[in-house]
């Protein structure tokens, strides 16, 4: 079997991925790994918004209330793990926890119930209005985060020690960075699947033409809304790792520039392929080290690298590196 | 007189001081064509919309298979067996041919809620899809982009995804627009077998095909409905010469 274009580029940027800290590693460079786990996570937070945005045709500008989300759900409960102090008392009583599968879980659910409802609300409108209802909603989170003071309001929270994964030393850079990258390549792995199965064609299908959805019996908006739900989860998860690589966790994390900066990463890297996110999220990260270290105005150059993918190669970095899309 | 498959009574839509649609009663028998004509802007296409539940009328009824589906929006009307072509053909340009009629095919099975298996082996959709366009003549298309295909192809696709739906009626809006005289000859011979599957509500402006086909006419003028009739009725009916027909007739 022949390779096409794509695998080959997709291939390189996964081995890249993997192959940077290693090399990292060797050298004793610490900040290096440390830099290609922050792109492994923004990438997943990526995977999660090109399912709507680049699967769907949905522009969500809100998915970092779901970022935040997940990033609090890591904060709060290891914050109450580590006071001792149960998260409530009645009608049962629950207590924090420093173990990520548990906060992974929790964010999970926490993230599909809010997109849930947000989704049921945003997704009756369509075009411009759909963006700037998703951003009030985030802003909405973001404003309600940083007037609660019990989880440190503006000021966030910090996670003293790394939330614990069975097995793993969290605190060892390259072991975390392990466990950030199987998680990308489990959520791209699952979005992979996604979109070629029944579900991925209507998904698609409502993007082009929902007249003919409607036409052939498929009600777009339910197909819409379950995408919402499990692209927030996706981007949720990813939150919660963010925190826990950070150690911190504030409403920053939820606020529009957040939103902005997922968008950015999935629209750079090429929308709506599968790794897309990955590439632009790679950029992002390799260009605000390079330029930012010495150029304080870094973003003004990505601004305009930004503006030249828009206006010309529409499929972003890998659109540019392997050639237009075939057909879905 | 075989029984309604279809029916329409008292159908009124208005769009400010237009009357799009006045009082129109008509219905559609088993196993027949019924043609709708009428001139530009007589409201055939507003009438195929409300209908088909993309327009919700100001009044009168619509039964469907012996039910009244006033309330059913256009997504339960298409399941329960009403399957409409589009003017302008209206289907998903990235997606292959084969995908647009396996699209139709999943919405019949009523298993689109499904995450992992992967639909393009799917053999319950594939093969199924396959056959209805080998009967539409799309066969060696499959797996052409629809964006990529001629304009008489998309209209043949349009056909083949309406007929992926297994529908009890068609609801077909100009089904030969902007085909070749060899395109529409070929359309007009399809047409004519499929009625004995379902019968057809057939909105067209090329005449021959309408002559040839139609078990009955309805002539529609400003949103009125000013005679229905078997072919020679039209062609005789002295209202219609002078609406419609003109000097054509």
């Amino acid at each position: 079997m022949t390779m096409n274009r794509e695998t080959l580029i997709n291939s390189i940027l996964g081995l890249a991925l993997v192959a940077v800290p290693l090399i990292a590693l060797g050298m004793d460079e610490p900040f290096i790994i440390t830099l290609a786990t922050k792109v492994a996570i923004f990438a997943m937070a990526g995977v999660g918004l090109n399912l709507v945005l680049g699967y769907g045709g949905l522009v969500s500008f809100g998915h970092a209330a779901f970022f935040g989300i997940g990033g609090y759900a890591a904060g709060i409960l290891a914050s109450h793990a580590l006071n001792y102090e149960p998260i409530m008392t009645w009608p049962f009583e629950v207590e924090g926890t420093t173990q990520m599968i548990v906060i992974w879980i929790v964010a999970l659910v926490a993230s599909a119930l809010i997109a849930l409802a947000i989704g049921a609300i945003t997704l009756r409108t369509s075009g411009v209005y759909f963006i700037m209802i998703t951003l009030a909603f985030a802003q909405m989170i973001y404003y309600f985060a940083i007037s609660w003071p019990a989880y440190g309001g503006e000021d966030g929270l910090s996670i003293y020690v790394r939330n614990g994964f069975p097995g793993l030393n969290t605190l060892d850079p390259i072991s975390f960075f392990a466990l950030c990258a199987v998680m990308l390549g489990l959520a791209m792995a699952f979005s992979a699947v996604l979109i070629r199965s029944r579900f991925g064609l209507a998904l698609q299908g409502a993007r082009q033409n929902s007249q003919r959805m409607t036409a052939v019996g498929i009600a777009p908006f339910r197909i819409r809304l379950v995408a919402f739900v499990i692209s927030a989860m996706i981007t949720a998860l990813a939150g919660a790792l963010y925190a826990d690589l950070n150690r911190f966790v504030s409403p920053t994390m939820m606020s529009w520039h957040m939103s902005g900066e997922i968008m950015v990463f999935v629209i750079l890297g090429g929308v709506g392929r599968l790794f897309g996110p990955l590439a632009g999220a790679g950029l992002y990260i390799i260009l605000e080290h390079l330029l930012g270290s010495s150029f304080e105005y870094w973003q003004l150059p990505l601004g305009v690298l930004l503006l030249i993918v828009v206006l010309f190669a529409r499929g972003g970095l890998v659109g540019v590196l392997a050639g237009e899309r075939k057909h879905a | 007189m075989p029984e309604a498959i279809l029916s329409l009574s008292h159908i009124t839509k208005q769009f400010g001081s237009l009357l799009a649609s006045d009082d129109v009663t008509l219905d559609l028998r088993a196993g027949e064509i019924h043609a709708l004509i009428g001139p530009n802007g007589a409201g055939k296409s507003t009438l195929i919309k409300q209908i088909a539940g993309e327009l919700k009328s100001d009044r009168g009824d619509i039964h469907f298979n012996g039910q009244n589906i006033n309330g059913l929006d256009a997504v339960a009307r298409t399941r329960m067996g009403l399957a409409r072509t589009f003017q302008v053909s209206s289907l998903m340009p990235e997606f292959s041919v084969l995908q647009n009629v396996m699209l139709a095919r999943q919405s019949v099975s009523g298993k689109v809620f499904r995450f992992f298996r992967p639909v393009l082996s799917d053999a319950s959709l594939v093969d199924p899809a396959m056959a209805q366009l080998e009967r539409v003549g799309l066969a060696d298309r499959a797996q052409m982009r629809a964006a990529d295909i001629s304009h008489g192809e998309r209209r043949q696709l349009e056909m083949a995804v309406a007929l992926a739906l297994e529908p009890r009626a068609f609801l077909l809006d100009e089904p030969m627009a902007g085909m070749g005289p060899e395109g529409s000859k070929r359309l007009t011979g399809f047409l004519d077998g499929l009625r004995a599957q379902a019968p057809i509500l057939l909105v067209e402006h090329d005449m021959d095909a309408v002559f040839a086909l139609a078990d009955r006419i309805s002539v529609l003028v400003y949103g009125r409905v000013i005679a229905t009739g078997t072919v020679d009725d039209i062609r005789g009916n002295d209202d219609v010469k002078r609406a419609y027909l003109g000097e054509e007739a």
